[in-house]
């Protein structure tokens, strides 16, 4: 039997052969990051050395990347302080991929790794975020950890006892019809998988609907592969990786392509026809309650928000403008936008998109987090309804236990904004 | 023995254990007091300090699912509290160990707020109905880091050279 791609990475980052789910293994970290929660990593960073007589000194800053991006600009006195303690720091170590408040750097962490090419097939990218998933999108092993668990990575350089995972292989066929988007296709495994159907288990993506999608797709589908409990999703490296590698995050040098081996061992393998999928919508308060969007539309909505690590990215904001241009968001609505990273807002902004969404009554934020879980702007009021291209729905999610929140791709939300109620963009006109 | 002082369902999310919107408090020694910080009443008596240490927490599958926040485990670590799960999400299960919070998988357990239990290394005794319910083992790589005394101490022994104890075989 031969290998999956994780047992692949897994065996290159312990130097040995081969190794098989299950085993126990301590892998060398290729990329290791944070956001404003390496305040409480280097807290536990700094205990770990306590009384021993040594200097707390990082494994490798170069291996170390920190993006400030769940509460930016700071939203009070206490995110503020922890900012600048990181800050201070990150000098003191010499981390030079560290991303701050900046217009001309900033963004969501997980943007701001692929495009600037911090993420690289074959390795192993550990981050204190659970989307940290999104970067298997490039080939790489990437899932999330605590802050105790990654204070220990700076330590030691290597993740301690990780248990191999089994993988579930996902073949995706077909072309995907108008307005049925990548984010329609996770919405819907997830719902067949459920919320803990991949839990301590790896989705492996195939098939030639992932070979014809560009890499901002792919992200979507690795970061939302954590709602099925994943520890993370993967796309094998292939063409379109390269290219989104040389040309869009400037990569040099020579990269490891491997994908699995032919007859590698799968926990089971799932086969979606997308030719077949329809738009989907998550519905309150679990990510795994998705339906048709047929089956919601006409729920009136409050608050639109089209952004995040999930669908903020140029295809996302190219496929909402379309939608949108000329239009006007609904009287009682919200809509919200905030592209992933400075980066995707610039190339909105030459495009037209960001005029187009100003012009239709949405409101245009910085790149960040704060909307999607409820930390920092956006926040919803008691009764009140939210449709998000996000990735989380639960109870308290968007600041407010009081409140529902459904998910859907770009095309939903914008087609929605526009009616004031969950629509079908398949049908927006009617 | 343990009282059971709350019973939850499946699918309990990280984002209820500690909301998102304290995510700005970090520190253990602070956390405890956002600990299920929507379910008013509930917090409300933890903070009041009317549960003792070692009051169990019973939930179904998938307990603490969604974010990394590391949070959600040292805020009920902070109050001494147990989980029993029918099976826990695996972050916040990592954390657990990675903290000292106690974390017990058992996926038949049936118990009620109110009721009492025992928690032994093998199984779950209900000692209100009578029933006794199996635990799953943790594996031996994690066990080694609870016997260390949590991840710092592991660590700290690894960086002075040393190979933590109980890690061996």
């Amino acid at each position: 039997m031969g290998l999956t791609i994780v047992e692949k990475i897994l065996a290159k980052a312990v130097r040995r052969p081969a190794v098989r789910a299950g085993e126990v293994v301590e892998p060398a970290v290729g990329m290791a990051m944070s956001h404003e929660n390496a305040a409480l990593v280097i807290n536990q960073f700094l205990e770990i050395y306590k009384d021993t007589g040594l200097e707390p000194k990082v494994w490798d800053p170069s291996k170390i990347a920190i993006i400030f991006d769940h509460r930016v600009p700071a939203e009070g006195s206490k995110t503020a302080t922890n900012q600048k303690k990181i800050r201070a720091f990150v000098a003191q170590q010499g981390i030079k991929k560290f991303h701050d408040i900046r217009g001309d750097q900033g963004g969501i962490c997980h943007q701001i790794l692929p495009e600037n090419g911090y993420v690289l097939p074959g390795r192993v990218v550990v981050g204190t975020d659970s989307h940290t998933t999104s970067h298997g999108a490039l080939g790489a092993f990437a899932f999330g950890i605590g802050a105790t668990e990654m204070a220990s990575v700076w330590a030691l350089g290597t993740v301690l006892n990780v248990e191999v995972p089994k993988t579930i292989k996902v073949v995706v066929k077909g072309r995907f019809p108008r307005h049925v988007l990548p984010k329609d296709l996770i919405l819907y495994l997830i719902g067949q998988l459920t919320a803990e159907g991949a839990n301590f288990k790896v989705i492996e993506f195939h098939g030639p609907a992932i070979k014809t999608m560009s890499t901002s797709g792919r992200l979507v589908l690795c970061n939302m592969s954590v709602e099925a409990g994943a520890t993370s999703g993967i796309v094998p490296p292939d063409a379109e990786t390269v290219r989104y590698l040389r040309s869009e995050a400037k990569v040099k040098g020579k990269l490891d392509l491997f994908g699995p081996d032919p007859d590698a061992e799968y926990d089971r393998v799932l086969e979606v026809d997308v030719a077949k999928l329809e738009p989907m919508v998550a519905c309150p308060h679990t990510v795994d309650n998705v339906k048709p969007v047929g089956a919601v539309r006409g729920v009136k909505v409050q608050q639109v928000v089209i952004g995040s690590c999930t669908n903020g990215r140029l295809d996302d904001l190219a496929a909402a403008a379309r939608i949108l241009k000329g239009k006007s968001v609904a009287k009682g609505t919200r809509m919200l936008v905030f592209p992933a990273s400075y980066r995707i807002y610039g190339q909105a902004l030459k495009l037209g998109y960001i005029a187009d969404f100003i012009k239709a009554g949405a409101v245009v934020m910085n790149p960040g987090c704060g909307p999607c879980l409820g930390v920092h702007q956006g926040a919803l009021g008691d009764g009140e309804v939210a449709l998000a291209t996000t990735n989380r729905n639960f109870k308290g999610r968007m600041g407010n236990p009081n409140a529902e929140v459904y998910l859907s791709s770009p095309a939903v939300a914008a087609a929605s904004a526009i009616k004031g109620a969950i629509t079908d963009p398949r049908k927006g006109g009617r | 023995m343990a009282k059971v002082v709350l019973k939850l369902g499946d699918d309990i999310s990280t984002d209820i254990i500690y909301p998102g919107r304290y995510m700005a408090t970090v520190l253990p020694s602070e956390t405890p007091q956002y600990a299920f910080a929507d379910n008013a009443e509930f917090n409300g008596r933890l903070k009041r300090k009317e549960i003792p240490a070692g009051s169990v927490v019973v939930a179904g599958k998938n307990f603490g699912c969604g974010s990394s926040r590391e949070q959600a485990a040292s805020t009920l670590k902070g109050h001494e509290l147990a989980v029993v799960a029918r099976n826990f999400a695996r972050i916040f299960f990592q954390n657990s160990i990675n903290l000292g919070l106690r974390t017990i998988v058992c996926p038949g357990i049936e118990a009620e707020e109110g009721q009492d239990l025992d928690i032994t290394p093998d199984k779950v005794i209900n000692l209100t109905t009578g029933k006794s319910f199996p635990v799953e083992p943790l594996p031996k790589a994690r066990q080694a880091i609870i016997d260390a005394g949590g991840l710092i101490v592991y660590t700290r022994t690894r960086v002075l050279g040393k190979t933590p104890g109980s890690a061996k075989g």
